[in-house]
């Protein structure tokens, strides 16, 4: 089976340096599978799951404001922050959710209840990888 | 009698200035280290900060009708200036440097308070700017000695929101570069708008499909490129701020020093005048007596 080096990249340094089969996200416009041979693209991530596919194996990361730079051989995945599920804290993310939800329940002004709704977006994500 | 007490004086000066020679000598360590730590941030920092500034340039330059305001220059109204300091001092001329050009800019440039606005990292510029009575609109205290993306993340996107608001106009950022252990350099670099793609467009530029499409890419990208050029500034500021702490600890240990081998020289000198006068006392006893 052929594959395609994947390389995921944060702010905070390399994440992920590893050859896969199959790369599935979610992308502002809909779910996106990458094979080997794709087409150069560019597309923005939302706050989800990135699933890398290698035989059986499946492992999954928790990305949040990143994008994917798409070359035939090569994948990057550009991101704010990338977590593996053994490096999520729920017990941290699961604050972080009442959190949010408390504030989006208080009206508030726009910004905040955007601020808001994106901590629980990022929070739900990452209670749902690590499970 | 006099001259017991000045020994008692010059040793007690001794004394004191190799306990702060101590202290010199162990911050000078510990600057050292964090001054390693800061420099490895720094590094993988790189790798992001090249890729995403080569998609920003292969799709700034692909194509001109994906126009983004964050990449057109608009008449100047308002300046907005982002700030790198420390939080504590001892760092020689590492906060005063950036700070009286900066200041320097301000006087030059603006005649009025209205003109102008400024977002602080640490606690010494903060102040700087308070006293002086100049207008912070946003500031982050006590920021980590090794700081990472998520510390300055909202900040950073709070200070690109002001310029998509049209709060301010452009945006120009003030720290110290780091060129080596003993070499900062106080820089200044326009951020926003990002006018200069062109210059990085040869780096590697390749022809993408877009999905949805170039101005959906640009409008999530092009705020994540200038939070990244922010963070890129503080990183290498924090590397400087402790090479810079460094160097100043260590020119303090070298005068301590310095100052306790001159203390030691002068204790020794009155300790041999001392004992030179009682000698020349008991011998004028003596021979009173004969």
């Amino acid at each position: 089976m052929k594959t395609l080096d994947v390389s995921v990249v944060t702010p905070d340094g390399p994440v992920l340096e590893d050859s896969f089969e199959m790369i599935s996200c979610k992308a502002e416009n809909g779910e996106l599978g990458v094979l080997p041979g794709h087409i150069p693209m560019v597309a923005p991530l939302t706050i989800s799951s990135v699933r890398l596919k290698l035989e059986n194996d499946t492992k999954t990361l928790a990305v949040n404001g990143g994008f994917l730079e798409v070359r035939p051989e090569k994948v990057t995945i550009l991101a704010q922050s990338a977590e593996d599920p053994n490096e999520i804290d729920v017990q941290r993310a699961k604050e972080a959710k009442t959190r949010a939800e408390r504030r989006l329940e208080s009206k508030q002004d726009d910004i905040d209840f955007q601020r808001a709704e994106l901590a629980l977006k990022r929070a739900v994500n990452r209670l749902d990888v690590a499970r | 009698m006099k001259s017991l007490s000045s020994l008692r004086d010059i040793k007690k000066r001794i004394d004191s200035t190799s306990k702060t020679k101590q202290i010199t000598k162990a911050m000078e360590m510990v600057s050292a280290s964090k001054m390693n730590r800061a420099e490895e941030n720094a590094k993988s920092f790189v790798p992001y900060s090249e890729k995403i500034q080569e998609v920003v340039a292969s799709i700034a330059n692909s194509n001109m009708d994906a126009a983004h305001p964050m990449l057109e220059k608009r008449d100047v109204k308002k300046t907005g200036y982002f700030v790198i300091t420390s939080d504590r001092g001892l760092a020689g001329a590492y906060n005063s440097g950036v700070l009286k050009k900066i200041y320097e800019t301000i006087q030059k440039r603006h005649q009025s308070t209205d003109e102008y606005t400024i977002i602080v990292v640490g606690r010494v510029g903060y102040e700087f700017f308070q006293k002086r009575g100049m207008p912070v609109s946003k500031s982050i205290l006590g920021m980590a000695d090794q700081p990472n993306f998520n510390d300055i993340k909202e900040l950073a996107s709070e200070t690109v929101q002001m310029f998509i608001d049209e709060e301010i106009d452009e945006l120009t950022i003030y720290f110290n570069h780091y060129v080596s252990a003993i070499s900062q350099v106080v820089t200044s670099k326009q951020l926003l708008p990002l006018t200069n793609m062109d210059e990085n467009a040869n780096a590697g530029t390749s022809q993408y499909e877009y999905e949805p499409n170039q101005e959906q890419i640009l409008k999530v990208l092009l705020p994540q490129y200038a939070e990244s050029l922010i963070y890129g500034a503080l990183l290498d500021g924090k590397a400087s701020e402790h090479a810079a702490r460094m160097t100043a600890m260590r020119n303090a240990t070298d005068n301590a020093n310095e100052l306790i081998d001159d203390l030691t020289l002068s204790y020794n000198r009155a300790r041999q005048a001392a004992i030179t006068q009682e000698i020349n006392e008991i011998i004028g006893g003596v021979a009173a007596l004969e």
